[in-house]
């Protein structure tokens, strides 16, 4: 292997063709070897600027310098210290943005692949059961969690290790939230890395209860004054699907993503036993150009479909993961893009025809800072489609705001909260994560949920 | 795992069951429904609370066998687990949000179509309960199909049975006996209608003859039952609700029944197959050009 240089060591993944036929993991990690190679790479820097890049601050030169080291268990125990999840981190997390962004390493060549290092310490201490940091003795004080995502998975655990006794109540039957139900197989396996991260949640004495709708089986306000919980971490997702509203949407053939990729992550309709269907067009159209349009087009096309993903701006600003267009483009999906639905339309039966477009430009910059489509007068056309995928984003529900007494909530319905420790307008009620700032990342929710978990801590500790 | 306490048939294809779910029983309301899921491989299916008991911690559900889970869920018996068991979804049933005073000077009828028998009792038992007898219609295709007759007649001001072949109680539809009781003289405020996606439209067809307002509960195809996945989205007015969140109960007149019933069909060709698969094994294999299982 060629000595640690200006280029990472490239990762196995599974060959395009192939991949685009099963549900298998589509990267296949380093080996022991290439992650001790790219280790090397790291500069270890005084002042190291990917760990400010990282939203739970983990102590990222620590952890490769011991894994360069092959000192793996203690590699292991430095990124726990600051992420609960780092096998999940290690697959979904945005780190071109974030500390690989701020590595000096990419400033001649190619950062250092600081995702995949972590991605190859989590799974190695979950092959070999290396266990994170145990819990502190329990100090009597009870937090509920709600939600079992990201958010609640970090705060709970964090909150476990101080010594709280923690209990997340989570809507759906399974852990995880979208880890479980949003993100496919084939970019975070379930069975092996989300069920083992929530089990080492588990580990460290938190309680987790599964078909508990807060708002609807039991009340926040019931949970405090009936249940004896001091504290509440809200942190219950973005939930609710948005749709475009043009004409035929609620045709047989039109889902939302979150309705797709759930019976297909959470329910498991791609596998012959499940019982849950799936719809299985010849053609589908998925409108949007996030990760989640990106998760639902090569849903469906590993389940049989010939997938085109219909998005309104230019290639440079596809909100996805370049990492994600990429693996889209190479399993054959194809690109509309500067394109705009304008209606779906239908047979008789009600059922997808075909999906009615309009050709888009690009005029100024609007309050995203990303050039506004205009519609091109006259440009529109038809392609036909057996089938719609709206992937547009989504809001958080109502559900809990709607019946937690002095929650207040800003005009997207998102819950008001401070950002530095998660507090909102209810005493002893914090929250954050996609429910406080709509529709973000994971690892944007695990910085809420570490933050919430200290200012719960605080509040508990001087009431 | 959620504890199946007593099951009871109530003709070969429907049962009843009650469920050991205590935090469903503590805060549910007559309207709402519930999801449950037999095993690790089950779909979620919801399903109307049909009674529920806050001591004891249970919940009555009834099913009727119509495809492979339900099947399925028929050979539980008592002393047998579901695997999830979550609830209360969806909103009440507004006679038992709204001001109790009003809904005393309303005259109520209940049109009831087969397994909409059951969520239609506990709507009429808690009316009974806080002193208001509502008459109930209670339709079914054929004697056998009648179900929780006795139960209803207990809380009921007049109960009317009919079946679509007259073996039992009058003879004809729910609508049939909507005209007949109005014809008598019967006068009515508000009508709850609960069944068949066909039945309530037609109902409320014929009770907008008489403009008595109506209300339905829909029960249309739903994944998550939270408001996340908005397959259960229905045409209301002019607005798209979620019947999982905004309903299941809406305003009949202005639901577009003919839409939902299509949307109903959605996977009917895999819903048959899993059923034969169920019953004779898998024996299917595409090829017939059809169906579209050999793509």
């Amino acid at each position: 292997m060629a000595a640690p240089g200006f280029e990472r060591v490239p990762i196995a993944e599974q060959e395009p063709a192939v991949r685009a036929k099963n549900f298998d993991e589509v990267c296949l990690g380093y080996t022991e070897e290439e992650a001790v190679v790219e280790a090397a790479r790291c500069l270890n820097c005084k002042n190291p600027r990917c760990v400010q890049g990282c939203p739970v601050q983990i102590n990222i030169p620590g952890f490769i310098t011991a894994l360069k080291e092959q000192k793996f268990q203690e590699s292991y125990e430095i990124l726990t210290q600051s992420s609960s999840l780092p096998a999940v981190c290690g697959r979904v997390c945005p780190q071109e943005t974030q500390c690989e962004a701020q590595c000096i390493r990419g400033i001649k060549g190619d950062a250092v692949s600081i995702g995949k290092l972590e991605r190859f310490i989590a799974d190695k201490a979950r092959v070999e059961g290396m266990k994170m940091q145990s819990a502190a003795t329990k100090n009597g004080h009870k937090v509920a969690v709600i939600g079992s995502g990201p958010a609640g998975l970090t705060c709970a655990g964090d909150l476990a290790k101080l010594g709280y006794e923690v209990t997340i109540f989570e809507a759906l039957h399974e852990a995880g939230g979208v880890l479980t139900y949003g993100i496919p197989e084939f970019r975070l396996p379930k069975d092996t890395v989300v069920k083992s991260e929530v089990e080492n949640v588990k580990a460290l004495g938190v309680k987790i209860e599964t078909n508990v709708v807060i708002g609807k089986s039991i009340t926040i306000d019931e949970l405090m004054s009936e249940e004896g919980f001091e504290a509440v971490f809200i942190g219950s997702g973005a939930g609710l699907p948005m749709f475009m509203k043009i004409p035929g949407e609620n045709a047989k053939g039109v889902f939302s993503a979150n309705e797709y990729l759930t019976r297909n992550n959470l329910m498991k309709a791609f596998r012959d036993d499940s019982d849950t269907p799936i719809f299985k067009p010849a053609k589908v159209a998925v409108i949007g150009g996030g990760n989640v349009a990106m998760d639902a087009a090569r849903t469906a096309l590993r389940l049989g479909s010939e997938v085109t993903i219909i998005y309104r701006r230019s290639e440079a600003e596809l909100p996805a993961r370049v990492e994600e267009v990429h693996h889209a483009k190479e399993e054959g999906i194809k690109f509309e893009l500067l394109t705009n639905p304008v209606e779906i339309l239908t047979t008789e039966d009600n059922s997808v025809r075909a999906i009615k477009c309009i050709r888009m430009e690009l005029g100024e910059p609007d309050a995203s800072g990303r050039r506004r489509p205009v519609a091109i007068e006259g440009s529109e056309f038809e392609i036909p489609m057996d089938a719609v995928i709206m992937a547009l984003g989504t809001s958080p529900n109502p559900l809990i705001a709607s019946t937690t007494e002095g929650l207040e909530t800003n005009k997207w319905k998102c819950i008001v909260a401070d950002e530095a420790n998660g507090k909102t307008t209810k005493e002893g009620v914090y929250a954050g994560g996609d429910a406080v700032t709509g529709a973000a990342t994971v690892i944007l929710a695990m910085g809420a949920g570490k933050a919430a978990a200290q200012g719960i801590d605080e509040y508990l500790k001087n009431k | 795992m959620y504890l199946i306490k007593k099951k009871r048939v109530l003709c070969p294809s429907i049962f009843l069951m009650d469920v050991e779910a205590p935090r469903v029983a503590q805060y549910c309301e007559p309207g709402q429904f519930i999801i449950v899921r037999i095993d690790e491989n089950g779909e979620r299916i919801p399903l109307t609370i049909c009674d529920y008991d806050r001591e004891a911690g249970t919940i009555t559900i009834v099913v009727q066998t119509i495809g492979a889970s339900t099947k399925r869920m028929m050979e539980l018996e008592e002393g047998d687990s579901f695997r999830d068991f979550v609830g209360p979804l969806g909103c009440p049933s507004e006679l038992v949000t709204d001001d109790l005073e009003e809904v005393k000077k309303k005259k109520i009828l209940f049109v009831a179509g087969g397994l909409g028998t059951a969520p239609v009792y506990p709507q009429v038992k808690w009316l009974h309960e806080h002193g208001i007898d509502a008459d109930v219609i209670v339709g079914a295709k054929t004697k056998d199909l009648v179900i929780l007759e006795e139960e209803m007649k207990a809380v009921a001001g007049n109960l009317y049975i009919t079946t679509d072949d007259g073996s039992y109680g009058r003879s004809g539809m729910v609508t049939k006996v909507i005209d007949d009781l109005v014809a008598e003289g019967k006068q009515y405020d508000l009508c709850v209608s609960i069944g068949p996606m066909i039945m309530m439209k037609f109902c409320v067809l014929t009770t907008k003859k008489y403009n008595i307002p109506t209300i339905v509960s829909m029960n249309p195809i739903m994944v998550d039952g939270t408001g996340m996945c908005g397959a259960c989205r229905l045409t209301v007015g002019d607005e798209v609700k979620f019947a999982c969140i905004d309903g299941p109960e809406f305003d009949g007149y202005k639901v577009n029944f003919d839409e939902a019933m299509e949307r109903m069909k959605l996977y009917r060709t895999q819903e048959g197959e899993a059923l034969l698969a169920l019953q004779e094994g898998k024996t299917h294999h595409g090829g017939c050009g059809n169906c579209g299982g050999d793509k």
